[in-house]
């Protein structure tokens, strides 16, 4: 809100809260101060689901070499299961 | 100044006032045991949320001697942890300006209508909340000083506005009507020394009382004793400048 950087996604998939696992079906992605790691701006990641509470919220706050490092990971490991043959050419897991 | 000798009380408790709309809220209320008259303080709480430091230094400001009320500005997002509820706001580009703006001079007019009041009120905030802060000083008539701890936003590009945040706050600075303290730490971002520099010559054009702090060696947040912004020098210096200005004011 300091910075007024962040955007929404819609995912599927399952996280892990407070109680237990949920459904998630929202990312919110931002760029601000975090609330708990120790650097005045985060990259900040709720996986959510807002019909389920507030409190559905599964939090990570990563510097920003970690986000970039993360991001290049998950692609890195995507495509390694592509050329693996275990995602469908709709980018869906078999 | 406190001596060991003297009484003290404060009462602390959550209340619900009429905030922006006529909309009932909540927010925190502490006062001083004692008949008064005291001078009184709205708090604006920053973009983590309405949290416990905003509790903890509503209590300070009551100990020295002002009856303080932090309402819950995220009210209207639903109730949760502080953060939950902090993250949703977060996500969602914030709370509307002109909702911010009345739910503060709600706040005003809560605190002034106790029967203990000596009829000054002053507003505080820090992050988002010493931005919102000064809107609310420069909108709501009726404040007689605002303290501004590094307000980020204040200084806003046109590709920054939005239907939430429609105006550049020091659009605003002609209409301010009460003296204002700002503190700032030369490393901060938001507001960068640059912002600073433009919101001073705006309150230096318009022949405004203000007086702006900038400290070396500080960032955002630099009164924050739970995060690593905190710096002890510098925060000690601007809680004294913070108690000397309210005193001049609204005592």
């Amino acid at each position: 809100m300091c910075t007024l950087i962040a955007e929404k996604i819609r995912v599927e998939g399952s996280g892990k809260g407070t109680n237990g696992w949920f459904a998630l079906n929202q990312a919110n992605v931002s760029y601000d101060h975090p609330f708990n790691a120790p650097f005045e701006h985060a990259l900040n990641i709720d996986f959510v689901n807002e019909a389920q509470g507030l409190s559905a919220r599964v939090a990570v706050e990563l510097s920003a070499s970690a986000a970039r490092e993360l991001v290049h990971t998950i692609l890195s490991v995507l495509d390694e299961a592509e050329a693996g043959g275990h995602l469908s050419k709709n980018g869906q897991g078999y | 100044m406190y001596t060991t000798d003297m009484y003290e009380g404060v009462h602390a408790e959550t209340v619900s006032m009429a905030g922006a709309n006529g909309d009932t809220i909540n927010a925190y209320l502490a006062r001083p045991l004692g008949k008064g008259p005291f001078p009184s303080m709205v708090l604006a709480h920053h973009m983590p949320g309405w949290d416990a430091w905003y509790r903890e230094i509503s209590f300070k400001f009551a100990l020295h001697g002002y009856v303080t009320i932090s309402p819950n500005l995220f009210f209207r997002t639903g109730h949760g942890t502080p953060e939950d509820v902090a993250a949703k706001v977060r996500a969602d580009g914030g709370v509307p300006d002109d909702q911010v703006v009345g739910d503060l001079a709600g706040a005003m007019k809560h605190v002034r209508a106790l029967a203990e009041s000596n009829g000054k009120v002053g507003i505080l905030g820090t992050c988002s909340g010493g931005r919102h802060a000064f809107l609310a000083a420069c909108r709501a008539p009726g404040f007689d000083a605002v303290v501004d701890c590094w307000g980020g936003n204040v200084v806003m590009r046109p590709d920054q506005l939005s239907p939430k945040m429609p105006v550049s706050p020091i659009e605003y600075t002609k209409d301010l009507s009460c003296p204002i303290l700002g503190l700032f730490g030369d490393e901060d971002t938001t507001p960068s020394p640059e912002q600073v520099n433009l919101h001073e010559a705006e309150l230096k054009k318009h022949g405004k009382n203000y007086e702006f702090h900038r400290y070396p060696n500080a960032g955002h947040g630099f009164f924050y004793y739970h995060r690593p912004s905190y710096r002890q020098a510098q925060a000690l210096d601007g809680w004294e400048k913070v108690f000397a200005f309210l005193e001049k004011n609204l005592a």
